[in-house]
């Protein structure tokens, strides 16, 4: 792997930047593998290289239908945070914050990762009171979060609209200030860069039609590009978990919806944090490239179709104005909609299944991209050692027989 | 966005109607009896299929009644529109 630094860059610019290597191998597959990871998105790839840095398994492929970057890894409003509400997800959430902190480093890819805060807006009393419980209990947990009364906000974000006429004022607002964005794509690529150079196989453009069991046990995957043997198999393949899981015949608690975003022209500078709103209903950023950067609520019906629609673009548009009254003559660039996998307890899938040797990572539903890290973490460790990781135990798919549901759909701050 | 027919008003914006789910989830006979397991799945498995898809809908802002529809959940493609309590047609 060429380390990437000011002098490769100095020394590619030489040649006018047409000699970069591949950043990754395009290999064929082979016939048999340690571990196959279903899907080749954030969550996948994180999982590729920490089974093989922490965990010392390189002989993995990563089988993706598509190519890499062009799932729900590339379609999210790249926030990330970790002020969620319970005990098991705070620790997840914010294990992932930590391994956000030093991964452009570790990875050797620059991810863009930008701690510039991120505000959660309370327009009424019972807003106020959530949002009062969330932050102490992030506090008790060791997560940084403060609540800022309007002026505060004001000062903090001045473009936002904090009048006490406006048809929703904001009465209050919670700051996670070590939260922020990232450049989503980059973080594909690095993670996909750097597991590779560990060994792991990335196979795009390949995608998997069945699982085949040898009695109780994952014996391997079909794929487009013909049988490939397993020792174990781990899915993570986001709004499709429940056409992967029903080739393993499980059934899984989760439903697929279209989860649309938007981007506006880019713009000067004008919003330097990340603003969220569930009453109002629209979460905004601006990126570098001046593009105000917006997500909406789910769709209302189960789809696979990566397509947006023009109701959902102009609430979106409604809650912008009506929050950044200076928008409202920016004009939209493109829009467009991820599949997401949306858990009834709107928090994630991940563990053991009841068949042996096959795992999964599922359930992420609306807020998947912060934890890709943590997320790769945990499952990595659950994959090797057959067992679930201590941070991973609360996620499993018992829980939905047990009754010891997660409900995060308060945290969630996407509209279910 | 698609035109979803109902059954009363005739063809009208998806946007005036809400999604009640996956249709055809009969609640348990004898729930006392019941496992765990078996709760689970009437409570919260999905067949969630990429393809043809029964569910419910109502017209939440029409005549607020409910019916069962037979949508493609990739093409949005509506090929049935049938009420409670039937059977959906050509069931195999």
């Amino acid at each position: 792997m060429t380390k990437y630094s000011i002098f490769s860059l100095l020394r590619h610019a030489r040649h006018h930047h047409e000699k970069w290597p591949r950043a990754w191998r395009s290999p064929e597959p082979k016939g048999s593998y340690d571990v196959v990871i279903i899907g080749g998105g954030g969550h996948g790839l994180a999982t590729a290289y920490y089974l093989a840095k922490e965990h010392g398994i390189t002989n993995v492929a990563v089988v993706e239908k598509g190519h890499i970057g062009s799932g729900n890894v590339g379609r999210n409003t790249t926030i990330v945070r970790s002020n969620y509400l319970w005990d098991e997800s705070a620790a997840i959430y914010e294990k992932s914050l930590k391994l956000w902190e030093g991964l452009s480093q570790e990875l050797n890819f620059n991810l863009m990762f930008s701690q510039r805060g991120v505000l959660n807006l309370a327009h009424n009393q019972h807003d106020l009171r959530e949002l009062a419980r969330r932050v102490n209990a992030n506090r008790l947990n060791g997560i940084d979060s403060e609540i800022l009364s309007p002026e505060q906000i004001k000062a903090f974000c001045p473009i936002l609209n904090t009048s006490p006429a406006a048809r929703y004022p904001v009465l209050g607002a919670s700051l996670q200030r070590r939260g922020g964005t990232a450049r989503h794509d980059a973080v594909a690529w690095g993670f996909a860069r750097a597991a590779d150079a560990l060994g792991v196989d990335i196979i795009e453009n390949c995608e998997v039609t069945g699982i085949r069991r040898a009695d109780d046990r994952a014996a391997g995957v079909e794929t487009t590009k013909g049988f490939i043997k397993a020792q174990k198999i781990g899915a993570v393949a986001a709004g499709h978990s429940s056409v992967v899981a029903a080739m393993a015949g499980l059934r899984l608690p989760i439903e697929s919806h279209p989860l649309q975003a938007m981007v506006s022209e880019p713009i000067k500078p004008v919003l330097h944090t990340v603003v969220m709103s569930t009453t109002v209903h629209v979460y905004i950023s601006q990126s570098d490239r001046g593009e105000l950067v917006m997500g909406a609520g789910i769709d209302g019906f189960t789809s696979y179709a990566q397509r947006s629609g023009l109701s959902t673009i102009e609430e979106m548009s409604a809650a912008c104005i009506e929050m950044f009254p200076i928008t409202s003559r920016l004009r939209m660039l493109r829009q467009w909609a991820g599949i997401v996998d949306v858990c009834p307890d709107a928090s994630p899938i991940i563990g053991m299944t009841p068949i042996k040797g096959f795992y999964i990572n599922c359930g992420w539903g609306t807020g998947g991209f912060k934890a890709t890290p943590g997320s790769g973490w945990a499952f990595a460790h659950t994959i090797a050692e057959d067992r679930p990781h201590p941070l991973a135990e609360p996620f499993a798919l018992e829980r939905f027989s047990s009754g010891r549901l997660i409900d995060e759909h308060g945290a969630a701050a996407v509209a279910h | 966005m698609f035109l979803i027919e109902c059954p009363w008003c005739g063809p009208r914006d998806e946007s005036e109607f809400d999604c009640g789910g996956e249709a055809h989830i009969e609640r348990p006979a004898d729930p006392a009896e019941l496992s765990d397991e078996a709760w689970a799945d009437y409570l919260f498995m999905r067949t969630n299929p990429k393809g043809r898809h029964r569910e419910r809908w109502v017209h939440a802002c029409g005549c607020r009644r409910w019916f069962n529809i037979e949508r493609d959940t990739v093409s949005h493609r509506i090929t049935a529109v049938y009420r409670m309590g039937r059977k959906p047609p050509g069931r195999r």
